[in-house]
């Protein structure tokens, strides 16, 4: 993880302030860096700001300053109507968020994991998912559900899965999964203010990470569209497609193997559902060869998904290789660090991937 | 004048949020009903010999969202012969209006008092009652004829014998208060404002069905009413949450929210019942108890089945369902409960459902035609109102008689309407995926099906 934030810190520019463009300097102007929990913090902040009809429920959102402390400072400002501490009941207060999203208002649900959702799946999918179908556009749903999701670090099991695969196989809901802070920041708006139920991807192990932050992002206005992936490196030998911390480790492995005269173009998918594939159609088109990376198992997965859309696409005649699908290992997460870290894939299992691929 | 009517349209539209556009005259004043208090202008009384046609006198609705159906006659009528009323052998000023009557009084839990033990009924209540019960009644016993043909398929469930319990709740609140309620829905979907036709064209899976024949039985929608749920206890939470939305927008609005006995042990009911009284939720949790949860009693399915008191620290009553006053005045002592910030409260309606719990069901493996056969006789929702106002000299038997015969008219014209609207458009097959989202690409069953949807 230094890797990466040594990656994104550039060096010598000066982190604080947020100057506009002056035309007589000749460096670039400073930006500002972010660690991605304050940019979803950011995020909510200022879109409770703009419409009344946001607010924020689930467990220790308020007081305790949100599990994650992702929510601080929130209650604070916005007070006990619109930041809603829930006692530990997640199919209760999923179902009062969506029926709060159904009488008129924008909701945010937290679950201080998605492991946790599972209790509740049934009022985000046949409650929020299926409604509008169902109603024949009568009654939608704009509720945006978020939290960490997938493996963080020695919490075994049961608080370890990743879900994008289970809910982005679902017609009706937006499945969204960011890396970086501006993702993080862009995506959240987004969410919250899409009138469709959201589920909103976030990593624990990426909320303290810092990165620059674009003057762009620091708009409160700014919002990156739903559904569009982001070329995060470009190159020529393969192309890489990833989501949420994943893309940290591409990016990572892309530079070892620059040294060994392999250019790996780096995808950011940023939407899982509805995935963008024609960014990543157009990349094999150029490369001939494609690794997808994910932290969750590979069976019926995101990157299975991305494999059989590309063998239905235009892209396929352009492969010069099998697609190669980097994965967690099809296991239950154990808790002991050497086998953790087994489970799950690291920078050398892409490079090892890329070159299999390649055939060097 | 077209012009006008347009305009109009447009702007009810915009009111009842639904997304259909007046196409016709007729229609505009189908729409049109719905909105405007129609209340009866009764000329002078008539003399029988004066008139053409024999009519009952038409009562003011309910609400001013009476459904549109039993207005759409009248009105046309109104249009055919302007001015002419009321004909019935014996004239208006022969009934009583407005009697007073004795109700059960209501098992109360965590209360002080509970409802009061007599109910006012006037005149045109008691025969908009009375209409809006026979005309369910009709409605749901026309869908079992459907079912038995197969012209409706899937899931059906039969809301007979209960009517009590829609009527007597939405005479209590208010258009803009909310309700949701489970999958015996069919009666609510009426009482919360939408036409026979659309019900019964959803339920054959036509275009003009509520749900444009996309939700079927379990998944119709009005305006502040949310359905229809087909996961058993599901909506529990959501009408907490509707509750809440209400709290939020400062709106004086309630949530009823309904389920059965059977959803009444759901682990989602009590996390809805704790956080409804934490935060003082407007929301009036109601449990239609027919005795039966599927093929299970309540007495193999509840290790108590007091449901009024299973909301614990939540206060209750216990209802006659059966009667529609008592509902009626339950319902008012609640919504009143809740708009004055107490916070929520519990209601089990006790009734009985004629029919199985659904048509694949016949409804006496495990309950006898005795049983059945004595509700029927005994606490008939519909007999009963019928019999009060009869020997009250309220209304005569051959208006009860009229209004029956007006409303199998009625639900024969809605069948016929449901039976020969075509179905939905092929087209149409991917839309409403999303809200307000530009079209996405659908894929089909096969890689080079790639289908379109709109929002």
């Amino acid at each position: 993880m230094a890797a990466s934030v040594r990656c994104f810190l550039r060096s010598g520019k000066n982190a604080l302030s947020a100057l506009g463009r002056r035309g007589f300097h000749k460096s670039a102007p400073a930006a500002v860096q972010m660690m991605v929990r304050d940019a979803l913090n950011q995020a909510m902040d200022e879109e409770l700001e703009r419409d009344e009809r946001v607010f924020l429920l689930g467990e220790e959102v308020a007081q305790y300053d949100g599990a994650y402390k992702v929510s601080r400072g929130l209650w604070k400002k916005y007070g006990d109507k619109r930041i809603i501490d829930t006692p530990i009941t997640e199919m209760g207060f999923a179902g009062i968020a969506v029926g709060a999203a159904m009488a008129g208002l924008r909701p945010i649900c937290e679950f201080m994991t998605f492991n946790f959702s599972m209790q509740a799946i049934d009022q985000i999918i046949n409650s929020a998912a299926k409604t509008y179908y169902m109603s024949a556009g009568f009654q939608s749903v704009p509720i945006v559900f978020r939290g960490p999701n997938g493996a963080s670090a020695g919490v075994a099991a049961q608080h370890s899965q990743c879900f994008a695969a289970w809910y982005a196989h679902c017609p009706g809901l937006k499945v969204v999964s960011p890396w970086n802070a501006e993702d993080a920041k862009g995506l959240l708006k987004s969410a919250i203010r899409d009138d469709n139920p959201v589920v909103f991807l976030e990593n624990e192990l990426m909320y303290g990470v810092p990165f620059e932050m674009s003057e762009e992002s620091q708009s409160k206005d700014f919002t990156i569209p739903i559904g569009k992936a982001k070329v995060e490196r470009q190159g020529t030998h393969v192309s890489l497609v990833s989501h949420s911390r994943y893309v940290s480790h591409c990016l990572d492995a892309a530079v070892v193997l620059a040294k060994e005269g392999i250019e790996c173009e780096v995808i950011n998918l940023r939407t899982i559902r509805p995935l963008d594939v024609e960014c990543i159609e157009t990349s094999v088109m150029k490369t001939n060869h494609l690794v997808t990376v994910e932290g969750g198992w590979p069976q019926f997965g995101v990157g299975a998904e991305i494999c059989a859309r590309i063998m239905e696409g235009p892209a396929f005649n352009y492969l010069d290789a099998p697609a190669t699908r980097v994965t967690g290992v099809d296991i239950p997460m154990p808790y002991a660090k050497i086998l953790e870290d087994n489970s799950l894939p690291q920078i050398k299992d892409i490079i090892f991937s890329v070159k299999k691929t390649l055939n060097v | 004048m077209k012009n006008m009517l347009t305009i109009i349209s447009n702007a009810l539209c915009r009111i009842t949020g639904r997304n259909v556009g007046a196409q016709t005259v007729s229609e505009l004043l189908i729409d049109l009903s719905e909105y405007v208090n129609v209340t009866s202008p009764v000329s002078a009384p008539a003399l029988a010999q004066a008139q053409a046609q024999r009519q009952p006198p038409k009562p003011p609705p309910v609400s001013t969202r009476a459904p549109a159906a039993q207005l759409v006659s009248a009105q046309t009528d109104q249009l055919d012969t302007p001015g002419t009323r009321v004909v019935v052998s014996r004239s208006f000023a022969d009934f009583t209006s407005q009697a007073t009557f004795d109700i059960k009084k209501c098992d109360v839990h965590r209360l002080e008092e509970g409802p009061p033990l007599k109910a006012e009924l006037t005149r045109d209540q008691g025969l908009q009652y009375y209409r809006v019960m026979q005309t369910v009644r009709r409605m749901e016993l026309k869908a079992d004829q459907l079912y038995k043909q197969k012209i409706i398929r899937g899931f059906c469930h039969l809301y007979d014998g209960q009517e009590a319990c829609a009527v007597g709740i939405e005479a209590a609140i208010n258009p803009s208060d909310h309700l949701i309620t489970a999958y015996r829905a069919h009666g609510y979907t009426y009482t919360r404002g939408i036409a026979i036709k659309e019900i019964l064209a959803e339920l054959t899976g036509r275009r003009g069905g509520v749900a444009k024949g996309k939700g079927g039985s379990m998944h119709m929608y009005a305006p502040h009413f949310y359905g229809g749920n087909g996961i058993v206890g599901a909506q529990i939470p959501l009408g907490a949450g509707i509750a809440l939305a209400c709290q939020y927008q400062g709106n004086n609005q309630v949530c009823v929210a309904l389920y059965g006995d059977g959803a009444a042990n759901q682990g989602q009911l009590f996390e809805s019942f704790n956080m409804a009284a934490l935060w003082k939720l407007p929301c009036i949790f109601t449990c239609e108890n027919n005795q039966y949860g599927m093929g299970t009693s309540v007495e193999r399915a509840s290790a108590s089945t007091d449901y009024y008191k299973r909301g614990d620290f939540i206060p209750g009553i216990r209802v006659d369902g059966m009667d529609v006053l008592c509902v009626r005045e339950a319902f008012k002592f609640a919504a009143e409960h809740c708009r004055s910030g107490k916070g929520p409260i519990v209601i089990e309606l006790k009734t009985y459902r004629y029919h199985g719990h659904s048509m694949s069901d016949p409804g006496v493996s495990y309950r006898t035609r005795e049983e059945i056969q004595e509700v029927r006789s005994k606490s008939d929702p519909i007999t009963m109102l019928k019999e009060r106002m009869l020997s009250n000299n309220m209304a005569s038997v051959e208006e009860f008689k009229e209004i029956d015969i007006a409303i199998r008219k009625e639900v024969e014209e809605a069948a016929q309407y449901a039976t020969s609207d075509p179905e939905p458009p092929l087209e149409e097959l991917c839309n409403h995926i999303f809200s307000n989202d530009s079209p996405l690409d659908v894929r089909g069953t096969n890689p080079w099906a790639r289908l379109k949807s709109v929002s």
